[in-house]
């Protein structure tokens, strides 16, 4: 998000029902060309009015989609990576972890928030593609773990809007374990008789497909979003040749069958509403 | 054929200057027996010696040497001629990379399931590397499912390089079939042993790793990615395979340490394909011994442990 600095709030208690966006900056939509002030594109929630392309935003623009008036808590905020392996490639992970935070001024990968959708308390997890690629390393793990429980203690639905290139390999066999753990947690929800709802948006690859993003009791995408397990350049090198046209986007996906819904951004809270009306009244 | 590794070199000289003196004896009748002792000796010392200081990278060589048993070999071994094997996801087809069946283990029938790679050039294209699709994942599950039903114990055998990266794996949803087994095996009635006997990459290998007792053997090595993969990715160079090796902590004694794995399996001095036998008697007893352990406790009680740890898993700050 180059074109606006991200508000920085912590706990966050937004009153304004508009998200403030400082004047002077524009965006260009790369599918068509539009130009539009970044005012414009917040207010159509980062949607291209006239392609209807929907750009890559973070935890804080889901936050303010869903969220009644963009308040919530935001839940667990404290967590960050802890660097066990002592990992070093052409940097120290340590390093890159710092330099991203600083950067970001996020966390990690993941932020969790509790807060109500139309009156109805929900719990949100949701992944920042800013942060190493939405990498799920054992932050993204935790967090996603304790909003679990959390929305167990507090009979809340769960969602989870994912958009990740999978697992961080910085964190070895402790991103891998991620998927099992993130799968434990949705086994207790489950049992719980709460309702997982997957929002998978572009892009959502590997471990993360593999795991959690797949596992909702619906799974929602947002156009055109590239999902699947291997990522396209490595299908393309597997069978070496071309892919077809829209392979792995979120069309092609529900066409296969792995998807319920593909809802656009302007419809998803209408849309997670009437659906959590139907499953608890 | 025996196939030896850049660092077995040592090894390899020996056995040939121990052929050498065999047939020196047969020819000339002279009794050689102290010299052919001796090297024997030499042999297994200088086997000792290069399997206890062996680098990651070197343990990553051998849980892909061409001679190291796979899959079935464990299966044939261990039920003595007994399994059945079974075929097929009863949706798509039959995922050769991925096999299954009943078999009797001292008398007890258990479900044994693994990925299986090819003995030669021809069979490697057959099993495609041990690379599974959707429906070798899917296949595994219904087997599962089916030793669950007849409260029979589950044994998981995990060697692969990798899901299969293919265009049909992922119009036929690679991501779910994986997801839908680490869901589902969480909640499995019946014991669930998994044993990482060559490579444990990534989701492929998870997909049928999730278990009550998750055990490595001591040269195997299991990681959200290969070495080679890790290398060309944050490297981007192929070169630094080695290194990416050590970064990942990927060997079994790392991955004890880190608490993701319950336990690991000694293998015979020179690895499992120095000794077969050996190796599939060690494995049969460690399956045993954790069958008659997960059979004491209650289901209810087994699967609460087995989601805890995986829960547990992770180390964050805060
Ligand atoms: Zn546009």
């Amino acid at each position: 998000m180059g074109w606006f600095k991200r508000i920085k709030e912590g706990i966050t208690t937004k009153s304004t029902d508009k998200k403030e966006i400082p004047e002077g900056n524009w965006y260009k939509c790369p599918e068509c060309k539009k130009v539009l002030t970044s005012q414009e594109h917040a207010d159509t929630l980062w949607v291209c009015p006239s392609c209807s392309h929907h750009e890559r935003i973070g935890s804080d623009e889901y936050f303010y989609i869903l969220f009644d008036d963009g308040k919530y808590k935001e839940l667990f905020a404290n967590l960050t990576s802890a660097d066990p392996l002592n990992f070093v490639d052409t940097k120290k992970y340590a390093d890159r972890i710092k330099a991203t935070m600083a950067k970001t001024e996020l966390g990690d990968a993941m932020r969790c928030g509790v807060g109500t959708m139309n009156e109805r308390e929900i719990v949100v997890a949701c992944m920042d593609f800013n942060f190493i690629g939405g990498s799920m390393g054992s932050v993204v793990g935790e967090k996603f773990a304790k909003s679990v429980d959390y929305a167990i203690k507090h009979r809340s639905p769960f969602i989870c809007i994912s958009k990740s290139g999978g697992a961080r390999m910085m964190e070895a066999g402790f991103s891998l374990m991620q998927m099992a753990k993130t799968s434990a947690k949705l086994t207790q929800l489950a049992d719980a008789g709460l309702p997982y709802i997957s929002i998978l948006t572009d892009p959502t690859t590997g471990g993360v497909t593999a795991s959690f993003a797949m596992l909702g009791d619906f799974n929602i995408a947002e156009p055109k979003s590239l999902i699947g397990f291997a990522g396209p350049r490595v299908v393309k090198e597997t069978i070496g040749k071309d892919l077809p046209e829209g392979f792995q986007r979120a069309e092609f996906v529900l066409e296969h069958g792995f998807l319920d819904l593909i809802v656009d951004r302007q419809h998803i809270k209408e849309k997670l509403t009437s659906i959590f009306k139907m499953l608890l009244g | 054929m025996i196939a030896y590794l850049d660092f077995e070199e040592p090894i390899k000289e020996l056995r040939e200057q121990l052929e050498k003196t065999k047939e020196v004896s047969e020819k000339s009748k002279v009794d050689v027996s102290k010299a052919i002792h001796d090297i024997e000796k030499k042999i297994k010392d200088v086997t000792v010696e290069i399997y206890s200081n062996l680098t990651p990278w070197q343990r990553v060589q051998v849980s892909r040497h061409p001679n190291r048993p796979y899959t079935l070999a464990y299966i044939n071994a261990i039920t003595e001629g007994t399994f059945i094997e079974m075929h097929g996801d009863r949706t798509v087809k039959d995922d050769k990379a991925m096999v299954g069946g009943f078999g009797m283990i001292d008398g007890q029938s258990v479900m044994l399931i693994g990925q299986q790679k090819g003995i030669n050039t021809k069979m490697r294209q057959y099993r495609n590397f041990g690379m599974a699709n959707p429906e070798g994942y899917r296949k595994a599950m219904r087997l599962m499912k089916l030793a669950e039903k007849f409260g029979r114990p589950i044994v998981t055998f995990i060697d692969t390089p990798g899901a299969f990266p293919g265009l049909e794996a992922e119009e036929r949803g690679q991501g779910e079939a994986i997801a839908r087994n680490l869901f589902e095996m969480m909640k499995l009635r019946v014991p669930v042993i998994c044993i990482v006997i060559g490579e444990g990459a990534s989701g492929g290998a998870l997909g049928i790793g999730i278990g009550d007792k998750v055990l490595m053997l001591e040269n195997s090595w299991y990681s959200v990615i290969s070495p080679e993969n890790c290398s060309t990715i944050l490297w981007r160079s192929w070169d630094h395979k080695v290194e990416a090796a050590s970064a990942l902590k990927l060997t079994s004694e790392d991955m004890l340490a880190n608490k993701l794995i319950d336990g690991v399996i000694k293998e015979p001095c020179g690895g499992a394909h120095a000794n077969e036998t050996e190796m599939f008697s060690t494995v049969k007893k460690e399956i045993l011994k954790q069958i008659e352990k997960l059979s004491a406790m209650e289901p209810e009680k087994r699967i609460d442990a087995r989601i805890k740890k995986f829960s547990s898993m992770g180390v964050v700050a805060s």
